[in-house]
């Protein structure tokens, strides 16, 4: 992403936004409620047009792609979901099968084979005839995971992957998400308020902060920063942020 | 002072924003409802379903409107017609008021309310929750699976709801007339064929598929724009009902004004 603004009426969310994602690493954007982190995530997919700046995925430029470019490049990207936005009226295998129906020469007897391959790969064997509404909070994260990578994409992008969920479970989403970098090679972006988690997961963390990128660098350059605003994140103190104000 | 008396002025300027905005973004649905028309594979396998929720689950809520007004219009008419105009007028006035008005309008209104606010709150509930988003980043069109097919089901079933309607009604009229009201059949049929123009059903037709294009559409419209929680989709569902609701009876006037 390159000097990305956008904003909502007269909220400025992002002001000269830049930031770029190495191939094979798993990036952590950190920050605030209400700085933008989801905004981010979602220009990455294409789900929000910038009012200016560029954001590239594979030196192609998403923000200026027609429609039907944009469904193709979405292929290579995997979103998941705060609250994993399973469909509703569907069962999980179905909902796992909806990426897997846009792929033209795939047969139905193929669509469930990787269907079950992607639930077993979330510790959700089973599970695929059930609503989404008889899940717990981690399993519709993990079926809304196994979602994503149905398609096999290169890139997964994660919002708030483990918010609201115990520790326990939490740890759980860790392991998945680091499988899918060793295992599938994918380069992930996670948003995240979970600094536990943040410096397992990732290879670098970024901290957005007031519509720009503050600080990024690898999770022991974010341990040793002596930066105020980060420093205050990451060690839950208010009064850092105030005097950097 | 001066802010209490600028009060109005901002209500109303905001009010005129609000109102563009909507319109903007009606514009900016409809012309992206003109793309998404052509994804066929994307709305075709949804328009069997639609149409069965729509239109076939809407019946019975439907007849049942129509049999109690059948009912009163041929009490009423009789009732009216007392002594001065033959008793078999009734049957004119059953049908005519059944086909050309109360048919399509009372069909129309009680299914704004069924359809529209269903399909209001199914879709905000969806744009609320992500999963309008998720159908994007799945590569789905989300105009040409969700809305499309809605709308087109309303387009083509609620004229054949109404046609229903109106027979059932017409019906029940007929069924009053011999119990209640001591007319022969014959008598009915004679006032029911007599200012009979086949142009009436086609007016009616045409009537209430505009009526089920407004219902979906209005309904598709607020739920796709729906913003905050479960207050944003409350607040959705009851604005689709009511301004669809609203376009309905304006149409209503529009199509009696310009077709008769």
């Amino acid at each position: 992403m390159r000097d990305v603004y956008k904003s909502f009426g007269t909220k400025h969310v992002l002001k000269g936004f830049s930031l770029e994602v190495r191939e094979g690493d798993t990036l952590s954007i950190i920050g605030g409620s209400g700085q933008g982190k989801s905004v981010t995530l979602k220009h990455m997919m294409g789900l929000i047009k910038p009012d200016s700046g560029e954001i590239s995925v594979d030196g192609q430029l998403i923000s200026s792609l027609t429609q039907e470019e944009l469904y193709v490049a979405r292929r290579n990207l995997g979103y998941v979901f705060q609250f994993a936005a399973l469909f509703d009226s569907m069962s999980i295998a179905d909902n796992v099968a909806m990426g897997l129906r846009r792929i033209d020469d795939m047969s139905e007897a193929a669509i469930q084979d990787r269907v079950r391959e992607c639930l077993a790969l979330v510790d959700l064997e089973g599970y695929g005839d059930r609503a989404p509404s008889d899940l717990s909070g981690g399993q519709r994260k993990r079926a809304g995971l196994a979602r994503a990578i149905a398609t096999e994409p290169k890139y997964l992008l994660y919002d708030e992957p483990t918010s609201g969920l115990d520790p326990v479970t939490t740890s759980v989403i860790d392991d998945l998400m680091i499988r899918m970098r060793e295992r599938l090679g994918v380069t992930g972006v996670v948003i995240t308020h979970d600094m536990v988690s943040a410096y397992r997961i990732s290879d670098r963390i970024a901290m957005l902060y007031d519509g720009t990128v503050r600080f990024e660098g690898t999770p022991d350059e974010v341990r040793a920063t002596e930066d105020p605003v980060v420093k205050g994140f990451i060690e839950g103190r208010p009064e850092l942020l105030e005097m950097a104000k | 002072m001066l802010e209490t008396a600028l009060g109005p002025v901002q209500a109303i300027g905001r009010g005129t924003l609000a109102a563009v905005d909507s319109v903007g973004r009606a514009g900016y649905l409809a012309a992206g409802a003109m793309r998404a028309f052509k994804r066929v594979g994307m709305w075709a396998p949804h328009l069997g379903t639609q149409m069965f929720r729509i239109g076939v689950a809407s019946v019975p809520i439907a007849l049942f409107i129509a049999t109690f007004t059948g009912i009163v219009l041929a009490l009423q008419a009789s009732y009216t017609f007392t002594g001065a105009i033959p008793l078999y007028f009734v049957g004119t006035l059953v049908g005519k008021t059944m086909i050309l008005e109360l048919g399509p309008v009372l069909t129309g209104l009680s299914l704004s309310g069924r359809v529209g606010a269903n399909i209001a709150a199914e879709i905000g509930t969806m744009r609320v929750t992500e999963q309008i988003d998720a159908l994007e980043a799945l590569a789905y069109d989300p105009i040409a699976y969700l809305i499309i097919p809605r709308v087109l089901a309303g387009l083509i079933m609620i004229p054949a709801v109404v046609a229903l309607s109106n027979a059932v009604g017409i019906a029940a009229g007929w069924g009053t007339s011999l119990v209640l009201l001591d007319m022969s059949s014959p008598e009915f049929f004679k006032g029911l064929t007599l200012f009979f123009d086949p142009w009436d059903v086609q007016f009616a037709a045409i009537k209430s598929a505009s009526f089920g294009l407004v219902m979906t559409a209005v309904g598709c419209f607020f739920g796709f724009t729906t913003t905050g929680g479960a207050e944003g989709v409350g607040f959705s569902t009851t604005r689709a009902v009511v301004i669809s609701s609203m376009i309905i009876l304006v149409l209503d006037a529009f199509w009696a004004a310009t077709l008769l």
